[in-house]
């Protein structure tokens, strides 16, 4: 034990990485002891993925040493890292949905035993650590929790000494995150160390016993997260005072705006979600929250609503009483219908194209700035300089390619951009999704804004917090059927959750109870 | 080892356009050694081949003849390449353009009229659309690749020009020659400068490419073009369809190949022949990504392409260099640059191998 605490399982001295002219990691020093649980807390661009990148041998560091168990080691590839016992469970899994649980095990791990013997093993280590996963199962069928099971078995099949997770719970039903930190206990007291990745300050108090705080690529603080407060390690990680939302007096109207009325779409995609008969109604002034764990027909649904999928019967989607829904995305706008698509980058906007040129994709008409078929480019630039200006976008002007903004920002301005053009109903999806604390007050304000002068929101999100703090009422959607809504200020985070993990949850819910009960 | 191929850090403007230049010479120091190893002379066959034709008013004029088709098909090619449609048949469209516009002139072949020029270039615009409405429909309603289907609809239309001008449309004095009757006055281009081939379609095309400058930059349907071609999602997402940009983009380079292949006719050649191009269908697609599909560099690549066609031959009749090499030098062209393209966006690194054995 003394010998274990004089020399930790991982020490970083020194780590330093640019990219060009950006410093992504500023001499950054910290240590994991054995077994420790050890929280790297920081906004979006803090550098935190950086860094785990660099311990994983993703990346190189330009300056620093890297010491395991008190011996300098450079780790030159992710290969390397695993030699080493360090295992990282990415924030995006990297598996193939047409092949089995067991396959995509083998095929990720090094120096695989025959498939047989492996079975065996990942049955073991599943039952083990209560992560029940059936081999022979293929990728998807599976949920996005139980896809995450599969990463961490196949971590764990290699005997990590250090277990590296990265914002492990953003896919997860609150319930399922519960039942991955008795995992992630029970691995810490068999002295295996664990990073963890998160800016979630609630979950890093339950589980972490030492946060290392990152801002602008340095570390700006230590802490025990046990007896810090959450606003103080909010404070630390953001740098400032945090902003306090206002929300409106609340003062919606009982006449809808939008009703949605049986909506059914079978999906075009091979492994996409069919919406199967969902209907809801937004009244005026009104902010409607859809939750759910990704994957469950949230795009769908959004598409449906924004007019990228048509339907036959008009009268499934009615605006102010007007039928919609066989109209296109433009025809929709023009009748006062905007909306944000989830993905920022190739979806909401063209990322090679000028901020100017991307106010023309949903702007062209409710704005005019295009007339009779010609662009009107002086308009084009005054609109996006607005947004810029009005949402404090950090852009180098109009002109600015919008690759060039950071995520935060071009969130700040898609959302702008629909926002400033007053709509009478608003379909937004994952309105703040990896945007940081400032930003996602900006765009929350502005939502409240909207809704106090009338109009209609609806956002789809996973981040159940969020719509806990901004939405009026709120329904999950699972596996493309969306539940009764419940009112927010009524609804219970553990209701919610077992909504999430609705029906599709069932078999695994079963299971899980079983094997939870043998471990615990 | 390894190959390891990865994305270099954005790529800058002047690299962008420096591809082009960049590629011109790598195909010019090829050429050396192929000359050399062919026995010629090479500085004095370069010399010929690159240079001789601009050296003379005739000789530029003679490009711009030249020049004038390549850059009116590519005018029309690059604003399909925008929207990711690959029309590769241009050759086929032109071709069915011809027979269009043919048709039109034999059947009031002796009359006289204003009318009948403007009717020609009507009829090769239909032509040319109603041949790139094929791929159109097989690509929007099938899914089919338009690059396949417009390819190999190039070899039908020329196959079916060939039934004509062999069999029904042949010149019944032409002592059996394939070819058809040459074509009234009225049916002929007039010539814009005496003592030139140089006629009025050359100043139309010079037209049609200010106005596709004007439609990509200025108007909607050019945004959705680009749109379409960089973010298919976010063009669903701003009310574009894919669809009709793939009709409209068929639509337009296929009419401008059959305004080509009327210009052709009712140009330079005056009547309809089995072959009426050296490949000007296939040296567009060259011409408009050696022009970054810019309509300004279009026009200079043009020029470049018709050097390599006319300067091929100067280098024949003076080196006996075989016909085969203008073909050579515009394929070596568009091969460097594809390659300069590449480099300059990605870089290509050899890495020791570390993987042990791999999972069965």
């Amino acid at each position: 034990m003394d010998e274990e605490q004089r020399a930790p399982r991982l020490a970083l001295r020194d780590i330093s990485k640019r990219f060009q002219s950006v410093v992504a990691n500023d001499h950054i020093s910290f240590s994991v002891a054995p077994g420790q649980v050890h929280a790297l807390l920081g906004e979006n661009g803090a550098g935190k993925s950086t860094l785990v990148k660099i311990i994983y041998g993703v990346l190189q560091a330009d300056e620093g040493q890297i010491l395991w168990d008190g011996r300098p080691v450079t780790i030159d590839s992710p290969h390397q890292a695993r030699g080493q016992g360090i295992g990282m469970v990415f924030q995006h899994f990297s598996l193939f949905e047409a092949m089995t649980v067991l396959e995509n095990i083998a095929l990720g791990i090094d120096n695989a035993p025959d498939l047989k013997e492996l079975a065996d093993r990942i049955v073991t280590v599943s039952r083990k650590y209560g992560l029940p996963l059936d081999p022979s199962r293929e990728i998807h069928t599976l949920s996005v929790g139980e896809r995450q099971r599969v990463e961490i078995v196949r971590c764990l099949l290699q005997n990590p000494k250090l277990l590296i997770m990265d914002e492990p719970t953003s896919v997860l039903t609150p319930q399922e995150v519960e039942r991955l930190f008795v995992t992630l206990r029970q691995l810490s007291d068999e002295g295996c160390s664990i990073l963890y990745i998160s800016h979630k300050l609630q979950e890093i108090k339950d589980l972490c016993h030492h946060a290392t705080v990152l801002r602008g690529g340095r570390v700006v603080g230590e802490c025990d997260p046990a007896v810090e407060t959450a606003r103080g390690m909010a404070q630390l990680m953001i740098g400032s005072e945090l902003k306090q939302l206002v929300r409106r007096a609340g003062s919606v109207s009982a006449e809808p705006r939008l009703i949605v009325e049986n909506l059914t779409v079978p999906s075009t995609l091979a492994f996409g979600i069919d919406l199967k008969g969902i209907s809801f109604e937004v009244g005026a002034g009104e902010i409607f929250g859809i939750a759910g764990v990704a994957g469950n027909g949230q795009n769908e649904l959004t598409q449906a609503l924004a007019g990228e999928t048509t339907l036959h019967r008009p009268s499934t989607i009615r605006l102010d009483g007007k039928a919609i829904g066989h109209l296109g995305a433009e025809q929709r706008r023009m009748h006062g219908l905007c909306s944000v698509p989830e993905e920022r980058s190739g979806h909401a906007s063209v990322p090679e194209m000028s901020l100017a040129a991307n106010t023309l994709l949903t702007a062209r008409n409710r704005l005019g700035l295009a007339r009779q078929g010609f662009i009107q480019p002086t308009e084009a630039q005054d609109y996006a300089q607005r947004v810029i200006d009005e949402f404090a976008v950090k852009a180098a002007g109009p002109s600015a390619n919008a690759a060039t903004l950071s995520g935060g920002n071009l969130q700040k301005f898609i959302v702008g951009r629909e926002v400033l053009q007053s709509p009478e109903v608003l379909i937004i999806a994952q309105p703040t999704w990896g945007v940081d604390a400032g930003a996602a007050a900006t765009i929350h304000q502005a939502l409240f804004k909207l809704a106090q002068n009338g109009t209609a929101i609806v956002v789809v999100s996973q981040d159940l917090d969020e719509l806990l703090v901004v939405t009026d009422r709120l329904a999950v959607i699972n596996l493309g059927t969306l539940s009764p809504s419940i009112a927010t200020a009524e609804a219970s985070v553990e209701q919610i959750g077992l909504l999430m993990g609705g029906l599709h949850g069932m078999e695994g819910e079963a299971a899980d109870r079983g094997s939870s009960k043998h471990v615990g | 080892m390894w190959v390891k191929v990865e994305p270099r850090q954005e790529a800058s403007r002047r690299v962008i356009y420096a591809t082009p230049v960049l590629a011109v010479g790598l195909t010019v120091l090829s050429g050396y050694f192929l000359f050399l190893f062919l026995g010629l002379a090479p500085a004095k066959t370069l010399y010929h081949f690159l240079i001789s034709p601009t050296l003379t008013f005739y000789g530029w004029s003679e490009l711009c003849v030249k020049a004038g088709p390549l850059v009116l098909i590519a005018s029309g090619l690059a604003i399909g390449f925008r929207a990711n449609v690959w029309n590769i048949g241009a050759e086929g469209q032109l071709t069915l353009g011809a027979v269009g516009a043919g048709g039109v002139a034999l059947a009031f072949w002796g009359e006289s009229g204003l009318w009948i020029l403007p009717l020609m270039c009507l009829a090769g615009i239909l032509g040319g659309m109603l041949y790139a409405a094929i791929p159109a429909f097989l690509k929007t309603r099938y899914e089919v690749s338009e690059i396949l289907t417009s390819l190999m609809l190039t070899y039908v239309a020329t196959l079916a020009l060939g039934i004509l001008v062999y069999g029904p449309w042949r010149d019944p004095m032409g002592f059996n020659f394939p070819q058809t009757r040459m074509f009234s006055d009225s049916a002929l281009l007039p010539l814009i400068l005496d003592g030139t081939r140089m006629h009025l379609g050359i100043l139309v095309t010079l037209a049609v490419a200010v106005a596709a400058w004007m439609m990509m930059a200025r108007t909607v349907i050019g945004f959705q073009i680009k749109v379409v071609g960089l973010a298919p999602a976010a063009a669903r997402f701003a009310g574009f369809s894919r669809n009709r940009t793939v009709w409209f983009s068929l639509l337009l380079s296929g009419g401008l190949a059959g305004l080509a292949g009327t210009f052709e006719i009712a140009g330079p050649i005056g009547q309809l022949v089995p072959h009426l191009t050296p490949g000007y269908g296939f040296t567009a697609i060259i011409v408009a990504f050696l022009g970054r599909l810019h309509p300004l560099g279009i026009i200079a690549s043009g020029f470049l392409m018709a050097i390599s066609y006319n300067g091929g031959e100067i280098a024949q009749v003076e080196d006996r260099l075989p016909q085969a090499a203008t073909g050579v030098f515009q394929g070596m062209l568009l091969f460097y640059l594809l390659a300069c393209d590449f480099l300059s966006r990605y870089r290509i690194r050899l890495a020791a191998t570390r993987r042990e054995a791999s999972p069965s």
